[in-house]
């Protein structure tokens, strides 16, 4: 039970460092960017590759994953993106489905279409007791990062220039711009953020959900539960919602079967929605 | 002039519509051997034109059509398979079942945003997958529903190995429920509902009851993507959990798209170009195909769909006018 609950939380925090990019572009920007998962498929191929290929440290190979991801999102926001945003819903989903499907014919097409692995190294691997809970030593590790990350997001939203800064300029882009806001800037810079820590996710989630061509696919509708349920007041409610869905997903493939915890989750997001349009935690406007 | 005659104005037939009839029957007669891929394509159509109906006309953004289309599959399969093997029965079942899932899962949609919507649709697509796949005594689960053996069509015409009859049987189909649309789009109703898509609380001060017309609208279009689940599975004797899946969403998403949402012909035309060029591009190599559908798509929205469909309408109008002269 505790050992379930552990893993739960584990994969909840791993969804949020992935999903927490979506939370601000399509949350706080209102942006339906389908293709997020594309970038954390490529930080997650950047360290299957960099480990593979070159022997880097797995622990090296993050930075690197964030770096690239950013990178890559920082060059589409600035040439693709940054024309879609005030486009009607419906473009934006055709735009970014055709960016996923292009991610993933190009990643098949380089790369091959075989799940990939890669080798933790050893002293994150195996699974030990503590206080009579039996944890894995990698969701250990994954809990501690993710949750450092979580506290810095949150903190860099709250407190600093850069977030109030982005905060202002959702909120109301054209007065933003008449206070002397670059908004155009902060938004890529959010972006490119955004996109990193996909990547960074993504690297880090190899081991737990695998990564072959169709990562973005797969994984799409998990990203948009975290963001819709969790709603558009910033970044505690996408947290919450991703631990929930971790623990619900976990247990629910444990105590039922696969098919049906994934059918529990997709009811459940379904209900929520229903009732509330703009998520659990969304703050009344 | 009065409504009742702009009405019968905007319903009459032109010229390029019969001959797009004539054509698409007349391909009844070529040799054998392209029929499977224009079966394909007038299901695709037909498929199209069903989720024409709800995004084309009532403005509903979804991203989880095949549910419907899944759902008139395996009922027509099942139907097959433990009741009776008539085609015909086959249909109304997943007319029947299509359009009751459709008017359950309508209250969901009416209320929220594109985005809500999105999501909603696409969750009801995957929890009907998930049942799908969690009920192999059913649905033969991963395998697929096999040992469908569907009898003649209208105890007559048997389903040939070349598909003729295949895509006679579909061809029918979709152009009754062709005809039937184009009735319904053309009357008052279809106006209402062009009048919800452009702006909702316009119309409902204009006492248009605007939750009926879109329950209304979206059973129809489920009742239509149940057809086209049908076709599929009597034609092919086969169904799988593909029929449920994203990707077929998508496709026909993309399919509308291409040629055109808000028209009848938008579906039908988007079909024929998305199967032909399907065709050609993914016998090369799969990767190939979503590629350039991918790009595509991308280029499709930085440009603009209204200028783009503006740009290919215009130019079909030029030459047109250049053909009359």
């Amino acid at each position: 039970m505790a050992t379930i609950l552990f893993d739960g939380v584990a994969y909840g925090m791993l969804l949020f460092v992935l999903a927490c990019g979506l939370a601000v572009t399509l949350g706080l920007m209102n942006f339906v960017n389908l293709a997020h998962g594309a970038f954390a498929m490529a930080g997650g191929y950047v360290t299957v590759l960099l480990m593979d290929r070159a022997g880097w440290p797995f622990l090296a190979c993050l930075p690197m994953a964030f770096i690239v991801a950013a990178a890559i999102g920082l060059l589409l926001e600035r040439t693709l993106y940054r024309h879609m945003y005030r486009r009607a819903h419906l473009d934006q989903v055709l735009f970014s489905i055709g960016l996923v499907f292009m991610a993933v014919a190009i990643t098949d097409y380089l790369l091959g279409s075989s799940q990939r692995n890669i080798r933790l190294p050893d002293w994150l691997q195996g699974r030990r007791e503590i206080l009579g809970v039996n944890v894995g030593i990698y969701r250990s590790f994954l809990i501690v990062l993710c949750g450092a990350l979580a506290v810095g997001l949150q903190a860099g939203l709250m407190r600093t220039r850069f977030g109030s800064r982005l905060r202002a300029a959702v909120d109301d882009a054209r007065v933003a711009r008449g206070l002397g806001i670059p908004v155009g800037l902060v938004f890529a810079a959010t972006f490119a953020v955004g996109s990193g820590l996909a990547g960074l996710g993504g690297a880090l989630g190899v081991e737990l959900l695998g990564l072959d061509p169709y990562f973005p696919l797969k994984f799409m509708i998990y990203f948009l539960i975290v963001v819709t349920v969790g709603g558009t007041s910033g970044i505690m409610g996408p947290f919450l919602a991703s631990m929930l869905l971790g623990i619900a997903d976990v247990a629910g493939k444990y105590y039922l079967s696969t098919a049906l915890g994934g059918f529990v989750i997709y009811v459940v997001l379904i209900v929520v929605l229903v009732l509330r349009p703009h998520g659990l935690f969304a703050r009344v406007r | 002039m009065s409504a009742a005659q702009g009405l019968a104005r905007r319903a009459r037939w032109r010229a390029a519509e019969i001959v797009f009839w004539l054509l698409a029957f007349g391909a009844l007669l070529l040799p054998p051997g392209k029929h499977l891929l224009l079966n394909e394509v007038a299901i695709l159509a037909l498929f199209a034109l069903s989720l024409d109906l709800i995004l084309g006309y009532a403005g509903i953004i979804s991203l989880g059509h095949a549910a419907f289309f899944g759902t008139g599959a395996y009922a027509a399969g099942l139907l097959c398979k433990l009741v009776t093997p008539d085609p015909l029965a086959g249909l109304v079942a997943a007319i029947a079942a299509g359009a009751l899932v459709g008017l359950l899962t309508s209250f969901l949609v009416l209320r929220g945003s594109d985005l809500t919507r999105l999501m909603v649709t696409l969750g009801v697509a995957l929890v009907l997958h998930e049942t799908a796949n969690a009920l192999p005594q059913w649905t033969g689960g991963a395998d697929g529903l096999q040992g469908m053996a569907v009898g003649p069509l209208l105890g007559l015409f048997d389903f040939d190995l070349y598909g003729r009859t295949a895509y006679a049987y579909s061809l029918a189909t979709l152009f009754v429920l062709f005809l039937l649309a184009r009735q319904i789009v053309n009357a008052p109703f279809g106006l209402s509902l062009m009048a919800i898509r452009r702006n909702t609380l316009r119309a409902s001060a204009l006492g248009v009851p605007v939750n009926r017309r879109l329950i209304a609208v979206y059973t129809l279009s489920a009742a239509y993507a149940g057809a086209a689940g049908a076709l599929l599975a009597q034609t092919t004797a086969y169904v799988s959990l593909e029929v449920l899946e994203f990707q077929r969403s998508a496709d026909v998403l993309l399919a509308l798209i291409i040629g055109g949402a808000g028209w009848l012909y938008g579906g039908l035309a988007g079909a024929i170009v998305f199967k032909i060029l399907q065709d050609t591009l993914s016998s090369s190599a799969p990767q190939f195909w979503m590629f350039w559908m991918g790009l595509f798509l991308v280029v499709l929205a930085l440009v603009g769909r209204e200028r783009l469909s503006r740009g290919i309408g215009g130019t079909m109008r030029g030459l047109l006018a250049r053909a009359r002269r």
